[in-house]
This record gives C-alpha cells, sequence and structure tokens, in this order.
C-alpha cells in the first residue's frame, strides 16, 4: 500500500500548521473522484480504497491497542462504520482524514478500555526525548585532529549505485527490517512519512505531535535507516 | 586533500548532521538555511551525507504494505454491497 517512490519525492513539506490544515481546500482531496464512485456503489473503488489504507490502518490502530489481534478488530470496525457513514460524510475533510480520524477514535477508545498502560502521547514525548546523535561520534575528527568535528570518515556516494542496487528486493528487506527495531513513535513517524507519503501536518494531526517532536521523530527514524543502510552497502560504494 | 578548503569553520560537520532533516524539510530559519547550503557547497563529506538522507527517503517510498487477506476483503465488500442496496 506504499505509495510508491513518487510520494517521496514530493517537495519538503512545510511545517505543522493549523492554519495549512484549516485553509486546504477539499477539492484537492486526492480521493475525491474514489468518493464518488464509492457513493454509487462501486465495488472496485472500495477495493482499490480497502487495499490503499488498510496496511497503514493496522500500523496506526496498533499504537493505542494491546496487541495485532485488536488492532486488525479495529480496522475491520472502522471499515464497516466507513460503509454506514459515506452517505452522511460531508467532506469538510477529505476522506483519508475522515477515516483516519474515526479509526483512531475507535483505537483510542478500546486502548482506554484495555487499560493499556502506556499512551501513545507518552511513547512518543519518550522517543523524541533526550540526546541521540544521528552519527556516530567516532566518524568524526577528535579534539587532537586537524580539523575537530568535521568528517575523519565521509560518507559513500550511493548514488553511484544503480537503482536495481538501491531498491532491490534485498535492500527493501534491509530497510523494512530498520524501520521495524525503531521505538515505537519513530517508526510510526517514517512509516507515514517516507513509505505513505503523508505530509508533516496530516502526520501531526493524526499522532497529536507538534511540528518539532515530529520532526525529531522523522530525523531520529531516518538517521537510524541511513545507518543501517550504511553499514549493509558498505563495501560496495566508495566514499567521498 | 585539504579539509580546510572543504568545510566551513562556521558549522561543523558533527552539527549539520543535527540539521538535516529540518534542512530538508524546510524547517529552519532563512539564514540557518543558508548557512548549510554554503557548507554543503564545500564540504564533500556533508554534501554525500544529505544525499543518502534523501535516497533513505526514497528507497523507504518503495517499501511495499502487507496485502489485505483476501477473506477481509470479501466480507468487507459484502457490507457495502449491503449498505449501497440499503441506501438505494
Amino acid at each position: 500500500m506504499a505509495l510508491g517512490a513518487v510520494a517521496a519525492w514530493r517537495p519538503p513539506a512545510r511545517r505543522c500548521s493549523v492554519a495549512r490544515t484549516v485553509a486546504t481546500p477539499v477539492s484537492v482531496d486526492p480521493d475525491a473522484e474514489l468518493l464518488a464512485r464509492l457513493r454509487s456503489g462501486d465495488e472496485h473503488a472500495f477495493r482499490m480504497l480497502v487495499e490503499r489504507y488498510s496496511a497503514t490502518m493496522l500500523h496506526v490502530a496498533r499504537l493505542h491497542v494491546r496487541d495485532r489481534q485488536a488492532a486488525e478488530e479495529v480496522v475491520q470496525e472502522t471499515w464497516l462504520a466507513v460503509i454506514r457513514g459515506l452517505e452522511r460524510f460531508e467532506e469538510r475533510s477529505t476522506l483519508k482524514t475522515w477515516l483516519f480520524r474515526i479509526l483512531t477514535n475507535r483505537a483510542k477508545t478500546r486502548g482506554v478500555s484495555e487499560a493499556r498502560s502506556v499512551p501513545f502521547s507518552s511513547v512518543a514525548a519518550a522517543d523524541a526525548a533526550g540526546d541521540q546523535p544521528a552519527v556516530d561520534a567516532g566518524r568524526f575528527q577528535g579534539p587532537g585532529d586537524p580539523y575537530p568535528n568535521h568528517w575523519s570518515a565521509a560518507p559513500a556516494r550511493w548514488e553511484t549505485l544503480p537503482d536495481e542496487r538501491l531498491l532491490s528486493q534485498e535492500t527493501l528487506r534491509h530497510i523494512a527490517d530498520a524501520i521495524e527495531r525503531l521505538p515505537t513513535a519513530q517508526r510510526a513517524v517514517i512509516r507515514l512519512r517516507d513509505v505513505e507519503g503523508w505530509d508533516a501536518d496530516e502526520v501531526c494531526e493524526l499522532l497529536g505531535l507538534t511540528g518539532v517532536n515530529q520532526r525529531v521523530l522523522l530525523h531520529r527514524a531516518r538517521s537510524k535507516v541511513r545507518g543501517a543502510l550504511e553499514r549493509y552497502l558498505g563495501d560496495e560504494v566508495m566514499p567521498v | 586533500m585539504s579539509l580546510l578548503h572543504r568545510t566551513p569553520r562556521d558549522l561543523a560537520c558533527i552539527e549539520l548532521v543535527e540539521l538535516v532533516t529540518d534542512y530538508l524539510e524546510g524547517a529552519l530559519p532563512a539564514r540557518r538555511q543558508r548557512a548549510i547550503e554554503h557548507h554543503l557547497a564545500q564540504c564533500d563529506g556533508c554534501a554525500a551525507y544529505v544525499e543518502q538522507m534523501r535516497e533513505t527517503r526514497r528507497m523507504a517510498g518503495a517499501l511495499r504494505g502487507e496485502d489485505v487477506p483476501d477473506a477481509a476483503v470479501d466480507a468487507l465488500l459484502a457490507a457495502f454491497r449491503a449498505q449501497h442496496a440499503n441506501d438505494a
């Protein structure tokens, strides 16, 4: 259900702001055409919607509930609520925003009833707190070197590798594993931003994050995934 | 290979790597943004690093989500069909 490489190449998103959410005209809803088809009972359109969002919904639900099975149930309930609500949906938000609001409300309610010990907001605060260097300090020159705090072992030029290598199944599996190993909130943010191509505002709204924390989580996540890729691709590319 | 010519001293590489995401997000004050661009123009190591972060984003965008089990899709399609028949 990834939106693919194209989505990841969009220009950098602006800072999270309420103003932009309000100002976004619903006419730019990428799902607008899909919505019209859904209302006319087009089953193919409904299948597309389910296939486009279900995997992401499962990840998001999982942030609030105890286990995968509970998350799957929340996703299923959300789809049923969407089916019942399509006629009444007033298009004050995009279809995607509406869908994920229903999902999040249901998942949070379920999380509370499960008395899940740590709410997502606390998890996110912990994952964004403290100091975690993006790059190991050993990669930079020390105080006794000619240029302290500048590279001693410079990174390699990945763009010298062909896409067949960079986007191979094996490389992608390493990326997926690296994302899987991230702390919960960092994983959630990089999945939505980089894998699914959501913009910063959408992620802030969905996960209840400030713009600053969203960027901190994205930064830590990307830095770690980059590090994992560097270790994996290591020998194949020459440093600059 | 003179590092002096390639790495402006006002912003160290070790600091730049912590600003990359804010830089790519366009979230830095204009002055800071310019300082980074100035550094990148002269530092091959940091230029390669920023490119790696861009590539990381692009490669993550090539991942595919998990498929929804057919049985789950079929059940939802049946519910969709029933609701539409009801609404019509």
